[in-house]
């Protein structure tokens, strides 16, 4: 069963890939889409089996990968509540975002290859969450950023695209760094990399030390810092978040499957897959709640200015996962895995609305743009409204009865307020960010369906008005630079042109329907199961360390705790109302006022720069130096190209061994055999 | 196939067809060459089915002795080490042959010859069991690799042959003088005496470095690497293939032969100065081969790199190290043989090696771009490829030795994937801006032939690397053994501190027991 689940979905990417243009466009969409349908019908059993409280954890052993000694690295897949989660958030999201690419891509001449990459990603997520030992989770962690890296840059004409995928690689390679020196010292530590053996024997390293890079630290904070800077790299943690924005090169479905709902979050998945580790290092779960706070602060204010309507909903993205991270930091994990189960379903569906939004208005990503579309395009306006209203978690406090965030988010707050501590800060950063959540993702909906349209400006509006059949093939490649919208200034703001969206087909709709479903009743379903402080306990069966007591002290915090998240929403929603529907020239004037803040969030707190300065130029010139002056200027003038001039400057003699050098070596040779020979004989 | 001289036979074969290529018309000459190397592929494959990997054999398997005079004989056989090694020459070989057929067209007769007698000399350098053998054949095996590059290489040929020339020199020199010594201290020629003979640590220093300079060039370690970019970018598809596929695994199986079974304590005594040259080999050579506008060049510091690795696993002294050494020589050799055949592909069409001149060829060749993808992403070490398996132990190894040297060559996988990644994207991706590379045709059938064997292999490697692994086992058990006595403690040991809750500081009391569990532990 779990083996079908696993593999199909690799045995229709060959099929795809290889097939390609022989086998044809149809064949492999149904091919590829039928492989995860099938592979989600036969997850969701399972996940159900555990809600019900009678699943059994098994591990089904396939053969062996590396053995060296006693390392002992098998092919194996493990199925547990963990694995279960992961399971149906996977394939149901990737068979939805499969379903949806017909539509989507459906003017791309290169779908076969789309439909493979898509398919070969699930395909290493699921080998991921399936691991039994962190060598097998490192497969699935670097097979994912390789289908990543092949998705952001599936437009390879677009130079931005090929930038962003190598930088999504090379970014989560500085992760992946820290995750195998992780994995060398775990297995350093506990003789093996089995998952279960490490988390059993991990409570009996506690307090011990171990030598690392020249100085003694405490063993678990070491080897679990390590392994979190891996988590870091591929769930785009503050330091190593830079590639995820740009990440959004990638078309629209990629981004809903793989940049929101699965491959980022396999961090959280990581940290609390491996929380018994974790719970032995008090200082690793201090950084990782910092990191998170950090993370969910900063990409939240950077959210609040972006323009592009896919990177609003990336640094929204970010900002969640902080969420999760913090949430697992303070020991809250079945928190963490809570929100990232409702997440997939409402950030799937925000992104996936987005494309069709993108759809409708002939790939204009600008949300200066947009503006009035709710009444063109219905369906997709009501379920990003539904996906707004869960990830900004409205909800009644008290009664207890919301939107999917609802349940999740504010379990995570309630979570860091009991917990105390580390967990006190990350709470009022976690209400902060959650003001400011609420008012980026209001603020979106609003300029994008709400007031008078502003499409006429819109380059790519004008290219579907002025060519008819502006539709080639290569429109996804169009041009998303700034430098397009230059001359807008002096166009008319507003106004439809004469351009008439149209809603989304059928097979886009249907997935923005069914994820509303799940963006609307994940909590309320299943809540008492993920974080309840009875429920959890049978729930998890052990997976992660589920904190029966930390739980219970969530749902008894003060009154005041429960209500801020409330409050803050509505503040966020007041904002938003305020400044894009009543007053539109609120922005301009908060522009005008806070130059310098607006400048500062616009370019994303200048990461890019600094590491541009930092890395990327540095590693060029360095490059160039060595080359340059070590290598010629150095080695070769004065190794071989020194003696060269020396022998041409000797005698007669060398200058014969210069020019008839391959038959000098053969003599040397010889002479010097001769001799050996002589020698041996002799003695 | 007890006593039956299948290894005299695998060089015979490659022998017989060098010298038929000699007199015979060009396109003879191709047939012959091709069929001689399958033919001894085929022998290759026989001595891996008939080679007992149990470890409870013999570990010296396939044995020839044949007195010549004196001590020096004719005397061959393998173990698992020289085994793998053996099967990667017969592999790549009929890939090289295949390579050539088209692209040599002046001198083709003695052009197969020099590749044949090249088949035959490496074949013998990883089977001879005796001093000299080894010698002659390590030596000579680089004349016909001159000829190549001196005959059917680039503009600047010579220079690049006599760079080549003039490192190798130096080496050979002072190891010919250490054999010798040793020959007269140990009173045998033979490589599996001389293996468990002790010298005196004090010499031992001596005769390490004497044989360092010979095989540090052969690697090439830093910075006595400067001839390899040269002979690559001079040197025809075929030879570069060969020189990265296997002349660059003579280094490696030197030390794994030599230095480190019959120089133990030397070579621990000396291992921090292997680390250092391997740690800046990492860094520099990755950096130097992100600013390389020449593809072969780019590939071959990559290689630089890449042999830094398996220095650093050899110089572990554990078992996970030098296994992953090992899997790292067999990897780079099919995938930088893949990958220079790459190149190869496209320089046939184009008749240039700039970067600059290619772009968008995922348009016009898609087939060409999916099997060059697969070799960027297994030379990147993507796991579930050959070099993965290989980089992963080998690092793993010196993990447990030094955390610096782990730390630092662990870089080498951003580094790696950086400039990889950026080479990839400058020749496949993007728009098509030259038009004579836009028409270039996808890869011919006689092409996919070539790639795909490899491609294959390196999947196999890389899922299922217990094939390669086993038969080496137990030889790298026994030479762990050989080395534990002198292997260094690592820096990473453990102090169990009391039972207490988790998160306090641990103040490192005198009562703490200590558990080592450094490389000699496992």
């Amino acid at each position: 069963m779990i083996q079908l689940i696993v593999l199909l979905p690799l045995l229709a990417a060959i099929i795809a890939g290889l097939g390609n243009k022989a086998l044809g466009k149809l064949p492999a969409k149904i091919i590829t889409t039928g492989a995860l349908f099938i592979s989600c019908a036969l997850s969701w059993p399972i996940f159900l089996s555990f809600v019900a409280g009678d699943g059994q954890a098994y591990v089904a052993p396939l053969f062996t990968w590396i053995q060296s000694g006693s390392f002992d690295a098998q092919w194996a897949l493990r199925v547990d509540t963990m694995t279960a989660v992961m399971l149906v958030v996977i394939t149901s999201v990737s068979s939805l975002v499969h379903l949806y690419s017909w539509g989507y891509m459906d003017e791309e001449p290169d779908q076969p290859r789309f439909f493979a990459y898509l398919s070969l990603f699930t395909f290493a997520m699921l080998m991921l969450v399936t691991a039994n030992n962190l060598l097998q989770m490192f497969f699935g962690w670097e097979g994912v950023g390789l289908a990543s890296y092949l998705l952001i840059g599936f437009w390879f004409r677009k130079p931005s695209a090929n930038a962003a995928a190598i930088k999504a690689f090379v970014v989560n390679r500085v992760g992946d760094l820290g995750f195998m020196m992780g994995i060398f010292g775990t297995y350093l530590v506990f003789n093996t990399i089995s998952i279960p053996e490490i988390l059993e024997m991990a409570p009996s390293m506690a307090g011990s030390t171990i030598g690392f890079l020249g100085a003694r630290f405490d063993t678990m904070t070491v080897l679990c810092l390590l392994l979190f800077i891996g988590a870091m790299g591929k769930s785009a943690q503050l330091g190593l978040h830079t590639w995820l924005p740009d990440a959004m090169e990638g078309p629209t479905p990629v981004s809903a499957l793989i940049h929101a709902a699965t491959m980022v979050t396999a961090g959280v998945f990581m940290v609390c897959r491996l929380s018994p580790m974790f719970e032995t290092s008090e200082t690793a779960l201090t950084v990782v709640t910092y990191v998170g706070a950090a993370t969910c602060l900063f990409a939240a204010t950077v959210g609040t200015v972006q323009t592009d309507i896919k990177r609003v909903i990336a640094y929204s993205t970010c900002s969640q996962l902080g969420y999760m991270f913090f949430a697992a930091g303070v020991g809250a994990y079945g928190a963490a895995m809570f929100h990232l189960f409702t997440h997939a379903f409402f950030k799937a569906l925000l992104f996936l609305g987005a494309g069709s939004v993108i759809h409708a208005m002939h790939h204009e990503q600008d949300m200066r743009y947009y503006g009035g579309l709710r009444k063109s395009i219905p369906i997709t306006f009501w379920t990003m409204t539904l996906g707004t209203l869960a990830i900004t978690g409205v909800g009644l406090p008290l009664v207890g009865i919301g939107f999917a965030g609802f349940y999740s988010k504010d379990g995570i707050l309630e979570a860091a307020y009991a917990a105390g501590g580390a967990g006190t800060g990350a709470f009022l950063v976690g209400v902060f960010a959650a003001l400011l959540t609420s008012f980026y993702s209001w603020r979106l909906v609003f300029l994008t369906f709400f007031g008078k349209p502003r499409w006429a400006a819109s380059e790519h509006i004008q290219h579907a008005l002025h060519d008819a059949h502006g539709h080639d093939s290569h429109a996804h490649d169009a041009h998303h630079d700034d430098h397009a919208h230059n001359d807008h200034h002096h166009a008319p703001a507003t106004g439809t042109g004469g351009y008439h969206p149209h809603e989304s087909p059928w097979v886009m709709l249907v997935p923005l329907i069914v994820l509303s479903i799940g963006a609307v009743f994940a909590g309320f379903v299943f809540h008492d199961q993920f974080i309840g402080s009875e429920g959890g306990i049978a729930f998890w069966q052990g997976s992660l360390a589920f904190d029966s007591h930390l739980m219970h002290a969530a749902h008894e915090v003060p009154t005041w705790v429960k209500f801020s998240p409330f409050t803050v929403m509505l503040t966020g929603l007041a904002i938003a109302w305020l400044a894009y529907i009543k007053n539109t020239d609120w922005p301009q004037r908060f522009v005008a006022q806070f130059g310098v803040l607006y400048t500062f969030l616009l370019n994303k707190w200048y990461f890019d720069e600094l590491y541009n300065l930092l890395f990327v130029k540095p590693a060029f010139a360095i490059g160039r130096f060595f080359w340059k002056f070590g290598d010629v200027g150095f080695i070769d003038r004065f190794g071989p190209n020194g003696l060269a001039a020396l022998v041409v400057q000797g005698n007669k003699v060398t200058r014969r061994l210069q020019s008839g050098y391959l038959y000098t070596y053969a003599l040397v040779m010889l002479i010097g055999l001769a001799a050996a020979a002589t020698w041996a004989m002799t003695r | 196939m007890d006593g039956f001289p299948i290894l005299s036979l695998m060089m015979a074969v490659p022998m017989a067809g060098a010298i038929a290529c000699l007199f015979v018309g060009a396109n003879n000459a191709r047939w012959i060459a091709l069929i001689a190397t399958l033919i001894d592929f085929v022998l290759g494959m026989a001595l891996w089915a008939n080679f007992d990997q149990s470890g409870s054999g013999a570990q010296w398997q396939f044995q020839e002795y044949a007195p010549i005079f004196g001590k020096f004989a004719w005397a061959l056989g393998i173990d698992g080490i020289a085994l793998m090694l053996i099967a990667l020459t017969v592999f790549l070989m009929p890939i090289c042959i295949g390579a050539s057929w088209r692209a040599i067209e002046k001198r083709v007769g003695e052009y197969m010859a020099a590749f044949l007698f090249m088949e035959v000399l490496m074949i013998g350098v990883f089977a001879a069991q005796d001093l000299y053998l080894f010698y002659i054949m390590f030596e000579a095996g680089l004349i016909p690799m001159y000829l190549i590059i001196g005959i059917w290489g680039g503009a600047d040929r010579i220079y690049a042959s006599y760079k080549f020339f003039l490192y190798t020199l130096l080496g050979s020199v002072l190891m010919l003088i250490a054999m010798m010594w040793m020959v007269h201290e140990a009173g045998t020629t033979e490589i599996p005496a001389l293996m468990a003979y002790n010298f005196d640590p004090a010499v031992q220093t001596l005769l390490f470095l004497a044989f360092f300079a010979s095989f540090a060039v052969k690697m090439p370690m830093w910075p006595v690497h400067t001839w390899l970019p040269d002979a690559h970018v001079q040197a025809p598809t075929a030879g570069s293939v060969i020189l990265a596929g296997v002349l660059l695994k003579m280094g490696g199986y030197g030390f794994i032969r030599f230095s480190l079974p019959m120089f133990p304590e030397a070579s621990a005594q000396l291992a921090p100065l292997v680390w250092g040259l391997s740690m800046v080999a990492v860094v520099y050579t990755s950096l130097v081969a992100l600013v390389q506008s020449d593809m072969k060049k780019l590939i071959a510091y990559s290689s630089v790199a890449h042999m830094a690795i398996v220095t650093v696993g050899l110089f572990a002294f554990n078992q996970a190290g030098i296994e992953g050494a090992m899997m790292v020589m067999l990897g780079h050799g099919l995938v930088a043989g893949a990958l220079f055949l790459c190149v190869g592909v496209i320089y046939d069409r184009l008749h240039t090696r700039e970067i600059a001149r290619y772009g968008g060829l995922s348009i016009n060749m898609p087939r060409y771009a999916l099997l060059f993808l697969f070799f960027t992403m297994a030379s990147v070490g993507l796991p579930g490829t050959s070099n993965f398996v290989g980089e992963f132990l080998a690092l793993m190894g010196i993990y447990q030795a030094s955390t610096w040297v782990a730390l630092v060559c662990t870089t080498g996988i951003i580094l790696g994937a950086a400039y990889m990644l950026y080479l990839y994207r400058r020749i496949c991706y993007g728009e098509q801006v030259n038009a004579d590379a836009a028409a270039m045709p996808d890869l011919s059938a006689r092409e996919l032939w070539l790639l795909a064997p490899i491609a294959a292999v390196v999947l196999w490697m890389g899922i299922y690397p217990e094939s390669f692994l086993a038969p080496m086992r137990p030889d790298i058990v026994a030479l762990e053994a050989r080395l534990a006595p002198a292997a260094p403690a690592g820096d990473a040991q453990i102090k169990l501190g009391a039972p207490k809750p988790a998160g306090e500081a641990h103040h490192g009391d005198a009562s703490a027991p200590s558990h080592s569990a450094s490389g000699e532990a496992h």
